[in-house]
Formats: C-alpha cells, sequence, structure tokens
C-alpha cells in the first residue's frame, strides 16, 4: 500500500468513526428560558421547575399525555366508587426511586398529605382540598376518600404539584431530586444548566436519550445564537419569534408551533368604575381587534379566543362571535352607559412580551373608542402586590397558564372581582359532576356566562413555540402542562 | 506610612455601616412580597402566610436588619428565598465566573492601554497618535453589547470557532473555561481599554511638560529614560484611579455582557434577585459589592502612597 492509499484508508477509518459517533448520538442539549429557583416541584409556582423535572425524573398517580389527556402513570389502574368519593389505586409493581427503594403505598400517602397539611408550601393547594384521608390498605393499593365527588381529581393527580416523593428525600430535594421517573437528576450547574441521565432500573419503557441536559437562556439575542452556533439542539418556548420565519427557511431547524393552556387576557377590575357596568366592559372587548393584537405582538402565532377556555379542549365553544372587533358599536355602548366622550383607565403590564407589546396595540385601540389608558410597566412582584393583591388597577394583561383554571371566575376576591352568585353555583356544581356529558354542558355554558358578561376582554390562547434541530424527534409541540417531557424524544438515524 | 493607612481603614468602616444602612432601607421600601412572587397566582392565602412565616418575613425591620449585620459579621450571608440555599455558596458560584472574567477583561484592557497610551503620548501629533484618538474614540462609543453580539456572529455562528455562550465550569479544565471566557472578556475590555488608553495618553502628556522632565533631560538623561524614571510614574495617579474603578465596575456591571453570552455571573445574578425579590440576596450581593468598592479604593489609596511618598505626609 503506498502512502497516499494508507493516508486515504485511514482518512476513511477516521471518517467512519465520526460518522458513528453521530449516528449513535445519544443526548440532548434543551435550551429553555428559565433557571428553576430549587428542584422541588411541590412547593414553588416556578413553571421551570416542572419544565425540567416533570415526568422526567418525577411521576404523579397520573400524567398527562402530549395532547393533554390524562392517563395512567404510577398507578397503573384505579377503581371509583359509586358515589365517586372513593378512588382506589393500584400502583405499579417494581417501581424503585432513585435511591433504589421501592415505591410503596406509604409513599404515595406521604406525598399527598404533606401536600394538603395546614403548613404545606404548596403552590397549588387548592388540587387537594377535596382529600378527606389517604390511606394505604395494601403495599401497592392506596385509598383516597374525598368529602364529596370530584369530577376533574384525576386530570388534578396529574399535575407536576401533585407527584410523588419519597418521604426519606424531602430534606434535600431542593438540590437533589429523587424520583421514579425514567431520568435520573445528575447534576446542576447553577445559573448555566441541570442534566439528567437516564434510569436504568425504569419501571416503563427506556427512553432513547442517554444524557439530555436544560440549559437556561433568556437573552432572545442568546437564544439565536446558541440554536444558530449549533451549541443548543432544541429551544422549547423559543423567546423571540421575530426570529421564527428565519428558523423555518433554515433546513437544520423545525419550527414547533403549538397551543399552550394560556389563555391571555385584558383582565378588567369589575369592581372599578365605570367598569361595574356591562355596557363599558362589552366595549372594551369589542374594541378589540384580536387578530392584529397576534400580528402585532406575537408575530401570528396565537388563537382568537371569546372565553377563558383553551380552544384545542374538546368542551371549547368559539365564543368571539360574542364580542366582534366594531369601534362603532363600542363607542355607542359606551356613549349608553354615560360616557359619550370615554374616560381615563389604567393598564398595568407585567414583564412577558405579549403584555408589554400587546398592551401598546390595545392602548391605541382603546383609544379609537375614546378610553384613554395610562401605561404602566410593571415587575412581576410588583404586579402582584398593586393588581392582584391590591386591585390597584383598571385593566392588566396576563396569560393565565394553568389548565382547566375557568374556576377562578367563581372567586370574588379573584384579581379581577368578578362575583356572580350564578356562576359560582354552576362551577360549584361542575366540581361535584361525574358524568362526562354533564360536565361537558356546565363547562359550555360556563364558558358562555363568562362570556356574555364581559367579564374581561378574551384575546388569545398563547402559542409554544420551539425550534428544534430537524433530526430531533419526539418534543412536545403543545404544553398541556409546563414540562418538557423527554420520555419519547430521539434523534433520526 | 501606617498613620495613613489606619486612617483609610477607619474611613473604609464607616462607609460600611453606611452603606448596609442605606441598602437595608432601600430594600425596605421596595414593594413586592417574595412570598407571593415564589408561590404565584393560584396560590391559596394561608399557604403564602405560611411561606412569610417561614422566610422570617413576620418580623419587625430593626430585628432583621439587626439579624442581617450580625449574620454578615460572623461571614452569614444568610439563606436565599428563591434557591433555598445558603447566599454564600450561590455567591462563590457565582464569583468564579464575574472575578476571572472581571481580571482576565482587567488585564487586557492594561495590556492594550498602557503600550497604545505610551505610545500615543511620546509621538503626540503624529499620524500614530491621531489614529490612537480616533479609533479609542470609536471604542468608546460603540455599545459593548452591540460588538459582543457581532462577534457571536462572527466567532461563534459563522465560523464556529467559540460557543455562543455559556460557561462549562472550571472543573472542565483551564483552557475550557477560558476559551468562554475569551469573547466576553474582549467584549468588556473593548471600552474600558478605550477609555485607559485616553487617560494614559494625556496624563502622560501633563508629566512630560512638566519642569523635572526638562531638569531630567538637561543632566543627561535620554528621553526614554527621563520617562521611565520620572514620567510614567508620575502619570500613573490618575491611571490607577481609573483601573480601581474599572475594576469594581467589571466585576458587577458585566451583567449586559453577561447576557449576551449568558453567563451565570453576580451581575446576572442580583437582576434576577430583585426581580424575584430575593431581597437577602440582593442585600448581601450588594454589600459585598460596596465591600469590593471599598477594598479596591483602599488598594489604590495605598498604592498612590506607593508612587507618589507627598501623599503620605499629607495626611
Amino acid at each position: 500500500m503506498n502512502s497516499i492509499q494508507q493516508s486515504t484508508a485511514a482518512f476513511a477509518v477516521l471518517a467512519l468513526t465520526a460518522g458513528g459517533a453521530w449516528a449513535a448520538k445519544s443526548d440532548a442539549t434543551i435550551g429553555i428560558q428559565l433557571e428553576p429557583p430549587h428542584l422541588d416541584p411541590t412547593s414553588a409556582a416556578a413553571g421551570a421547575i416542572d419544565q425540567v423535572l416533570y415526568s422526567n425524573v418525577f411521576e404523579g398517580l397520573t400524567r398527562f399525555g402530549p395532547d393533554g389527556s390524562v392517563g395512567p402513570g404510577l398507578a397503573e389502574s384505579w377503581e371509583i366508587s359509586e358515589d365517586g368519593t372513593t378512588y382506589t389505586f393500584n400502583l405499579h409493581t417494581g417501581v424503585k426511586f432513585h435511591d433504589g427503594t421501592d415505591l410503596e403505598a406509604t409513599d404515595v400517602v406521604f406525598s399527598l398529605d404533606r401536600a394538603r397539611a395546614e403548613d404545606s408550601q404548596n403552590a397549588q393547594k387548592a388540587l387537594f382540598a377535596g382529600i378527606e384521608s389517604v390511606e394505604a390498605t395494601g403495599p401497592t393499593t392506596v385509598v383516597v376518600t374525598l368529602n364529596a365527588p370530584q369530577g376533574n381529581f384525576l386530570f388534578n393527580m396529574a399535575w407536576g404539584d401533585a407527584v410523588i416523593v419519597a418521604p426519606e428525600s424531602i430534606d434535600d430535594i431542593k438540590g437533589n431530586p429523587v424520583g421514579t421517573g425514567a431520568f435520573r437528576f445528575s447534576e446542576w450547574k447553577r445559573g448555566d444548566s441541570i442534566t439528567i441521565v437516564r434510569n436504568a432500573d425504569y419501571w416503563g419503557a427506556a427512553p432513547a436519550l442517554e444524557q439530555a441536559t436544560f440549559k437556561f437562556i433568556s437573552e432572545p439575542t442568546a437564544a439565536f445564537s446558541a440554536m444558530m452556533a449549533g451549541d443548543i439542539d432544541a429551544f422549547y418556548s423559543y423567546p423571540a419569534p421575530e426570529n421564527l420565519v428565519q428558523f423555518e427557511a433554515d433546513p437544520r431547524f423545525t419550527v414547533l408551533a403549538g397551543n399552550t393552556e394560556g389563555e391571555t387576557i385584558l383582565a378588567i377590575n369589575n369592581k372599578m368604575e365605570p367598569f361595574g357596568d356591562v355596557r363599558v366592559r362589552k366595549a372594551v372587548s369589542m374594541a378589540i381587534d384580536r387578530q392584529a393584537i397576534i400580528d402585532g405582538a406575537m408575530f401570528g402565532y396565537g388563537t382568537p379566543i371569546g372565553t377563558h377556555f383553551a380552544p384545542h379542549h374538546p368542551d371549547y365553544v368559539d365564543l368571539t362571535g360574542n364580542a366582534p372587533h366594531d369601534p362603532e358599536a363600542a363607542k355607542a355602548l359606551l356613549a349608553e352607559a354615560g360616557y359619550p366622550d370615554g374616560f381615563e383607565t389604567t393598564l398595568k403590564l407585567p414583564p412577558p412580551s405579549y403584555a408589554r407589546r400587546g398592551g401598546e396595540i390595545i392602548a391605541a385601540q382603546l383609544r379609537e373608542i375614546g378610553i384613554e389608558t395610562e401605561i404602566s410597566n410593571l415587575e412581576w412582584a410588583q404586579w402582584l402586590e398593586q393588581v392582584f393583591r391590591g386591585y390597584d388597577y383598571g385593566m392588566t394583561i396576563v396569560s393565565h397558564t394553568e389548565p382547566m383554571d375557568i374556576g377562578i371566575y367563581a372567586r370574588p376576591t379573584y384579581y379581577f372581582q368578578y362575583d356572580n352568585p350564578g356562576f359560582q353555583k354552576l362551577i360549584s356544581e361542575l366540581s361535584v359532576e361525574n358524568d362526562p356529558a354533564r360536565r361537558s354542558e356546565l363547562l359550555k355554558e360556563a364558558q358562555r356566562t363568562i362570556s356574555e358578561d364581559y367579564v374581561n376582554g378574551f384575546i388569545f390562547q398563547l402559542a409554544l413555540t420551539s425550534v428544534v434541530d430537524a433530526r430531533l424527534n419526539g418534543i412536545w409541540p403543545d404544553a398541556p402542562t409546563q414540562a418538557v417531557d423527554l420520555t419519547g424524544v430521539s434523534w433520526t438515524e | 506610612m501606617l498613620r495613613y493607612t489606619v486612617k483609610r481603614l477607619g474611613s473604609l468602616l464607616a462607609s460600611l455601616v453606611v452603606a448596609s444602612l442605606v441598602i437595608f432601607a432601600c430594600i425596605e421600601v421596595v414593594p413586592g412580597d417574595p412570598a407571593s412572587f415564589m408561590l404565584g397566582i393560584n396560590a391559596q392565602p394561608d399557604t403564602v402566610a405560611a411561606l412569610r412565616e417561614e422566610l422570617g418575613l413576620n418580623r419587625a425591620p430593626h430585628e432583621r436588619y439587626i439579624a442581617w449585620v450580625s449574620g454578615l459579621v460572623t461571614g452569614d450571608f444568610g439563606t436565599s428565598y428563591t434557591y433555598r440555599s445558603p447566599v454564600s455558596e450561590i455567591v462563590v458560584e457565582r464569583l468564579a465566573i464575574s472575578l476571572p472574567l472581571a481580571i482576565y477583561a482587567l488585564s487586557l484592557t492594561i495590556l492594550v492601554a498602557f503600550p497604545v497610551g505610551i505610545l500615543a503620548a511620546t509621538r503626540r501629533g503624529s499620524l500614530t497618535d491621531i489614529s490612537v484618538m480616533a479609533t479609542t474614540q470609536l471604542g468608546v462609543a460603540i455599545p459593548n453589547f452591540w460588538f459582543a453580539l457581532l462577534m457571536v456572529l462572527v466567532f461563534a455562528v459563522n465560523l464556529r470557532w467559540f460557543s455562543a455562550g455559556g460557561f462549562p465550569g472550571w472543573d472542565e479544565g483551564f483552557l475550557a473555561a477560558v476559551k468562554a471566557l475569551t469573547l466576553p472578556a474582549i467584549a468588556l475590555a473593548l471600552p474600558q481599554a478605550s477609555i485607559l488608553a485616553r487617560v494614559m495618553r494625556s496624563s502622560l502628556l501633563d508629566t512630560l511638560s512638566e519642569d523635572y522632565i526638562r531638569t531630567a533631560r538637561a543632566k543627561g538623561l535620554t528621553a526614554r529614560q527621563a520617562l521611565r524614571r520620572h514620567a510614567l510614574r508620575n502619570a500613573l495617579i490618575p491611571v490607577l484611579t481609573i483601573i480601581g474603578l474599572q475594576f469594581s465596575f467589571l466585576l458587577a456591571g458585566a451583567i449586559i455582557i453577561e447576557n449576551v453570552f449568558f453567563l451565570p455571573g453576580l451581575g446576572r445574578l442580583v437582576f434576577q434577585a430583585i426581580s424575584q425579590r430575593d431581597l437577602i440576596v440582593v442585600e448581601s450581593v450588594v454589600m459585598l459589592l460596596v465591600f469590593a468598592v471599598i477594598i479596591v479604593n483602599f488598594l489604590v489609596d495605598l498604592a498612590y502612597a506607593w508612587v507618589d511618598p507627598r501623599l503620605r505626609s499629607r495626611t
């Protein structure tokens, strides 16, 4: 073999090994916007905790599928008593926590009792409010007794706030989460990334990825360059919609446009004059051109809504027709309510871009019917203080990202202060209803009620846009809950 | 020299006490409750109350101030509300990036500014001088985040020589860590080097026209010898002042560059802590920065006395 042949052969071997390494790629780096403050999904509202850990590291009795449906999780099956107040969960056998201990029924009892305890710091404590008692009746059997039937109990148990934790791991859970999931927690480089690795002892189907790293990048330009430079393989919930066109045109990337559970609303302080008058609220709703806001603030991503309900849900009713964009009719309504020359109010905007950009557009649209708004940009902490707890605002823009949260309209002290006993009765009826057909009816009724009361300006369902390496499959396009479930993610050969 | 040092130390302590009071008072008046922030908009009031109790937010302000300061004195910076881990631990992690980055950027600054400034001063009015003045003017004027973005586009996105950002950690090897800090350090150093070069030039020009330089030349020193033995040393005082200021600024003020390169540094920590109302982190880190600034100024004061013996006797 002469030297040229030799080096060619060497090169071929090199190329082969390099190619082989590429084909066997089994790790992925996922960009997300925010860093979790700590790693306990059961004691904080921060969505980033669930994004990293939900169903990857921690699992609940039930779990959300990619389409938002609720299926079995750690509970393989369950029976519901006739009267709908007793749930008997049968856990999978052979489930181990990442520290090697077995999952037992007593762990479930511990987790649920901890979440509903008096000193509980669970951000969604309401999910557990209906629980009367939790008992382990066998090594893998748990009986949950409710004080009244609860139609969405299985749904509630799928939330990240309801995952099952081991009692002995609680002390360290904020830095070292020990769950039952397909991935185990490996390393947290604070401020930079969290790495999880495949759990060899997983009770279910093994994930394709051996390792995954979540990298925290909140700056839109940094997200763009990290994606373009190949530092990260996917950016979940990409922060700069203005770049998406560029990614769409690039064959190296796929842009996923899906739905979130975030109803973006122009919330109105129903107790502040003149918003007590339904005609004024209707006028505000009719002044809004939803599509203009979606195009202008969200670069076209988003679905118009007419009520506080996710459009991809089977029970959704399209009520956008209740408040079509009609400035003339809106002006007439204002005049009828005694404000022919309009009025002045405040518009307080939290930091997300949907609010800041959307706020400018809405202010201009309201000006057309004579409503002058004084815009103030607030940080979240200020927003919580002034708007959410202080009721000191006229209007604000917020995306309500919790799934199935129409029940907030039944809380008269909730920040938009909508107090309608009829609606409250409807929701309490719904909460104890188990029959799917009747539930669907009630949900539709609830949507209509708040839409026809023009409680808030219902603008659009927040879209989820992710940028993914074209060879990476299985990233959920939709966000039925705040999770980046990697159990089904794999590379194309 | 001892008396000078003791006097400086005294004013250092007084500054620290005043700073702690001002910081605490500022944080007190900032609206926003950390517990509500952490629990979000679906939390029940009793949950928020339970968390407030655990965080110690229900205590009177003076009690919290005393607890905080006595903690600081004993080296206990408190526990972060959001991260729930000791502030000192978090700060040390962040300093592992911010301190090397500041030193890196400052070294680049000095390495560039000194020769350039001296060159321009000694060739006053020449083409070299004019082009140095023009380039440094540009360096001061260019926003460093824009320059940083430009470098990312060229060296990370197109050439792929560097990562677009992030920090692998020191345990990935010294070279990997230094490589990750290189683009940020250059971006930070550009305006600083421009400023410092200009200060160096004008300060040196001032001293070069002093009588003692003429005397030095008259007794037979070459221009170069006079520069090295007399002019440079005297020109250093304003330069040292600027270096002191630049170091303090680089330590905490790199936040924009940290964001561009998504580096978890001290600036970003404070910024996030403010928006999350992680008040204990804000208080302690700001206090630490005040401490760093005061120490740096103290060292600069000592350095003045070293380069200029007249200062020792004057005070």
